[in-house]
């Protein structure tokens, strides 16, 4: 891959924390590498600016590889910038040319309040998981992990489900900030598993119930959420998650 | 302060289990009056706050992103081990502790290290009963692959994110303890004091990132599980958070360093780029099962990979180790592909970089799928698609990493690697009961120096994280909290709480009041480099000298010209950082000190002075048989006391791999 540099203007949302109105700065970065990580083109920015004596750039990142699910900005209108299934850590200067506009903004939805700049709050999330995202086993009661064959298609499907690391994009590309493609990720992995069982009821109507509650939109089928997520969660997930909630509903209503 | 281990008497595979039928144990009544502090939430962090959680204390855990499931066990790739002997291939836990204390160079405690192997197996049993989705074979049962440094087949995972589902599994027994009231969860909060009161830890000092205002915790004993310091180098394979601050604020406090130089340098990573680089990116060890490592015969052979033919290629482990070939150790494989790289040999436009190449594998994998098939007639391109399916099955989401990172296809040519800061050995000292120099303050996981030596095996991490969390600390903290039961919840207006946090503010309003002209980034990249160049993959005494006094002018510096914006009292990510590259300086010149004194080679330090004369690290056993244990007098003082360890079960030899 040939290298080459290019200059840019970014346009970057600015909000000094989560009370006050926050509103797009112009910023121009010049001799940027094509071989820089996007991240590393606003380290570039932030150094510029402390240097200048103005306050860089507050945004949220931390492993830099694409798994821990902390970096979240919308680029140019789309969750995750321009590339499909990768995180704003992967996405690479590569994917952009000399002169480019960039667009840059935090995540939006009204379940994700903005803490300053690109940073969100996304307790939410957490919240969900404490409803019933887990299987209720303490420590020093497994058996056997032996003892418990599960079918390859069903232990593969349970983790394509469970490698979701819970980033929010899905929230943020749907017009509605719906949660389902988290819910439905975590609520498809423990269902395909026979662990999962005991609790596969109760776990969809209180996860759905806590989602419902943080105010997060309805799914309206566009499909956004599986189109921007960078670990390519499929939407065949909610509509498992659907039919668990069905049952469940006819089930406890009797 | 005497330097008492605690091991229990007796025989090497009873130990822990008479320490556990002897242990002193907590009523449930009494639990549920005692608090305890846990900071940092990956898998150590994670796993002892569930379960104590579940136990019945009251626990508060800290971490600085934004939710728990961040930590970055998150991003271990490779896998877990076990001595489950599902392969029957003759592994056992003495074997997984044999292979341990050997891997580490015999610079571990085989005690701890026996204990780790005892509790292995409960730790996949637990994980899966969690729901973690390991992989499995077409009966059902679990799969297990093989990692470098063992002859079986003991690692547990899950493609390539076994780290991430690991610690799902941990946080979301985590958030479970969460609903039912038992854990309190302080996010986006940094530990920045441990409080002590009579000599004991019962409390810390955080600070809420968002909005900037300290806080104080009580607590009856606080949990230090805040991983490693491998960012002291600046680029590492860490996360950009990963920092030493808390568990050197208890080492300042009296909690001794047990082997601060002990790093962990990962053989197969990508290669720096430039200048901006902020960080660098592992391909699991896994790759080596399949990926041959080997340079171009000629140096300075700027020809593509795919026109340098098979006589013209230098497999060097295979050449040099043909026992182990492309599995050698971490830190054999590092230092071989450092040495070809130094002579001249390297690849890419750095010439800082070797191939690691599938090529081999894609074809035996493809002759293998249509053997499976019986469709003799295949020809080469269908058989190397087969292969390249299978290859994506093992490795599909390091492939795509290295792609989106790259820019090139490693399935169709070599990837280039280069060895990388991964993992510090080092950490604070603990005994038997994973109990730091000071009473109440624990720590666990990567931030101890306990179980892994001077070089840490692949997949040994995890399981090391789990270990102490899950299995070990749910017992020996009761130990101690079993005489503690009188103690009622103190203050957080206590003197000592108060003077604490006067120590915290006034630090905190130092550093803004400098406004100097330098970036807290810059100060970070010029220890790094020091760190990198005089104490990374090969050391002298020469240059520690150097690297010391480099060190000291870079502290003064650093307090006299660094330049923070914004204020105190909001989120400021860059007073964030300056609090955390203050404290690396500081045990970056810990670390320098800690290797001059250690004038051996062992696992992952190789000195310069001490090797063999074909080039192979040459350890010291007569001299250096101990753990070098700092005590903190001053700034810039320390004082060394010694463990001197001793074997009675894996008898010292010079690690061959040959």
């Amino acid at each position: 891959m040939e290298q080459y540099n290019m200059n840019l203007t970014l346009k970057v949302w600015k909000q000094k924390n989560s009370k006050s109105n926050g509103s797009f700065e112009t910023y121009q970065v010049k001799d940027i590498s094509s071989e820089m990580s996007f991240l590393e083109m606003f380290d570039v920015l932030n150094e510029q600016l402390i240097k200048a004596a103005k306050n860089p750039i507050a945004f949220d990142h931390d492993c830099r590889e694409g798994i821990c699910g902390m970096c979240s900005m919308y680029i140019d209108g789309r969750a995750h910038g321009p590339w499909t299934k990768n995180t704003v850590c992967q996405l690479h200067m590569r994917a952009f040319k000399d002169g480019d506009t960039i667009v840059v903004e935090p995540w939006r939805s009204a379940a994700f309040p903005v803490l300053r700049d690109l940073v969100v709050d996304r307790s939410a999330f957490d919240r969900i998981m404490q409803a019933g995202g887990f299987v209720s086993v303490n420590t020093g009661n497994a058996v056997e992990a032996n003892t418990l064959p599960i079918d390859k298609n069903d232990a593969d499907a349970s983790f394509d489900a469970a490698s979701c690391i819970g980033c929010g994009a899905c929230v943020a590309a749907c017009k509605n900030s719906s949660a389902m493609l988290f819910v439905s990720a975590k609520v498809s992995q423990l269902a395909l598993l026979p662990q999962g069982q005991p609790e596969r009821e109760s776990r969809v109507l209180n996860m759905v119930a806590q989602m419902d509650k943080e105010g997060f939109g309805n799914c309206t089928n566009t499909y956004a959420c599986e189109a921007e997520c960078p670990k390519g969660i499929s939407i065949s997930n909610i509509a498992r998650m659907n039919r668990d909630y069905l049952k469940a509903g006819l089930n406890s209503a009797e | 302060m005497s330097l008492d281990s605690k091991i229990p008497h007796g025989e090497m595979d009873k130990k822990w289990t008479d320490y556990k039928g002897h242990v002193k144990l907590v009523n449930p009544s009494n639990k549920r009056k005692l608090e305890i502090i846990v900071v940092g939430t990956g898998l150590a962090g994670a796993s002892a706050a569930a379960s104590l959680g579940e136990m019945g204390y009251k626990v508060k855990a800290f971490c600085f992103q934004d939710s728990p499931r961040r930590a970055h066990s998150i991003a271990a790739q490779g896998g877990i081990n076990a001595a489950k002997n599902y392969q029957n291939d003759g592994d056992s836990v003495f074997r997984l502790f044999y292979d341990t204390v050997k891997g580490g160079d015999y610079r571990a405690r085989e005690a701890n290290v026996h204990r780790l192997a005892e509790v292995s197996n409960a730790i996949i049993d637990q994980c899966v009963a969690q729901g973690v989705p390991f992989a499995r074979e077409y009966g059902g049962l679990l799969s297990n692959r093989s990692f470098g440094g063992t002859q079986v087949q003991r690692t547990f995972y899950a493609a390539g994110q076994t780290g991430q589902q690991l610690l799902l599994g941990a946080y979301s027994a985590l958030e479970r303890q969460v609903a039912l009231g038992n854990v309190t969860i302080f996010k986006r909060h940094e530990m920045l004091d441990i409080v002590k009161i009579d000599g004991k830890a019962r409390g810390i000092i955080a600070r809420d990132l968002v909005s900037g205002d300290l806080e104080r915790h009580f607590g009856h004993a606080v949990l230090l599980c805040t991983g490693g310091y491998s960012n002291v180098f600046y680029l590492s394979t860490n996360a950009m958070g990963s920092n030493v601050t808390a568990i050197w604020k208890a080492h300042k406090q009296g909690a001794y360093f047990g082997n601060p130089c002990f790093t962990q340098i990962h053989p197969t990573c990508i290669p720096v780029s430039g200048d901006y680089q902020s960080k660098l990116t592992l391909m699991s060890e896994s790759l080596r099962n399949d990926g041959r490592i080997w340079v171009p015969k000629k140096k300075d052979d700027n020809r593509k990979a795919i026109d340098i033919i098979e006589e013209e290629r230098d497999y060097y482990l295979e050449r040099r180790y043909p026992a182990f070939g492309n599995l050698v150790p971490r830190d054999v494989a590092s230092r071989a592909a450092k040495e070809r790289c130094d002579e001249g040999y390297g690849v890419g436009s750095t010439k800082l970089a070797v191939y690691l190449d599938f090529q081999d594998a894609i074809l035996r994998y493809g002759k293998i799928e249509v053997g499976k098939s019986g469709n003799t007639g295949t020809n080469e391109q269908e058989i190397i698609k087969l292969g390249k399916a299978v290859i994506e099955e093992k490795y599909g989401n390091l492939f795509e990493m290295y792609e989106k990172i790259t820019g090139e296809n490693p399935y169709e040519m070599p990837m280039r690697i280069y060895p990388a800061v991964h993992y510090t050995m080092g950490g604070l000292w603990v005994d038997y009961e994973l109990k730091t120099s000071v009473d109440g303050l624990y720590c666990l996981g990567e931030a101890n120096f306990s179980d892994h030596g001077a070089n840490r095996l692949g997949a040994s991490a995890l399981m090391q994280g789990l270990a102490d969390g899950y299995f070990v600390i749910p017992y020996t903290l009761g130990n101690y909290l079993a005489d503690d039961i009188r103690t009622t919840s103190i203050s957080t207006s206590h003197p000592a709480f108060e003077e604490a946090e006067k120590i915290v503010s006034e630090r905190i309003i130092k550093l803004m009041g400098i406004k100097g002209n330098q970036t807290v980034e810059s100060f970070h990249k010029r220890l790094g480099k020091i760190m990198w160049e005089k104490c990374g993959m090969a050391r002298n005494a020469k240059g520690l000298q150097e690297a010391i006094t480099e060190i000291q002018i870079l502290k003064k510096e650093f307090w006299a010209d660094v330049k923070i914006p914004g204020d105190i009292n909001e989120m400021n990510t860059e007073l964030d950082k300056a609090g955390r590259v203050a404290d690396f300086i500081e045990l970056g010149e810990l670390m320098c000190v800690d290797a001059l004194e250690r004038n051996e080679s062992c696992g992952g330090h190789f000195r310069e002075e001490s090797q063999t004369e074909e080039g192979e690290a040459k350890r010291d056993d007569e001299n250096y048989s101990y753990v070098s244990v700092w005590e903190f007098k001053e700034e810039s003082d320390w004082q060394l006391n010694k463990e001197s360890l001793t074997f009675d079960i894996v008898k010292p030899s010079q690690r061959s791999y040959k």
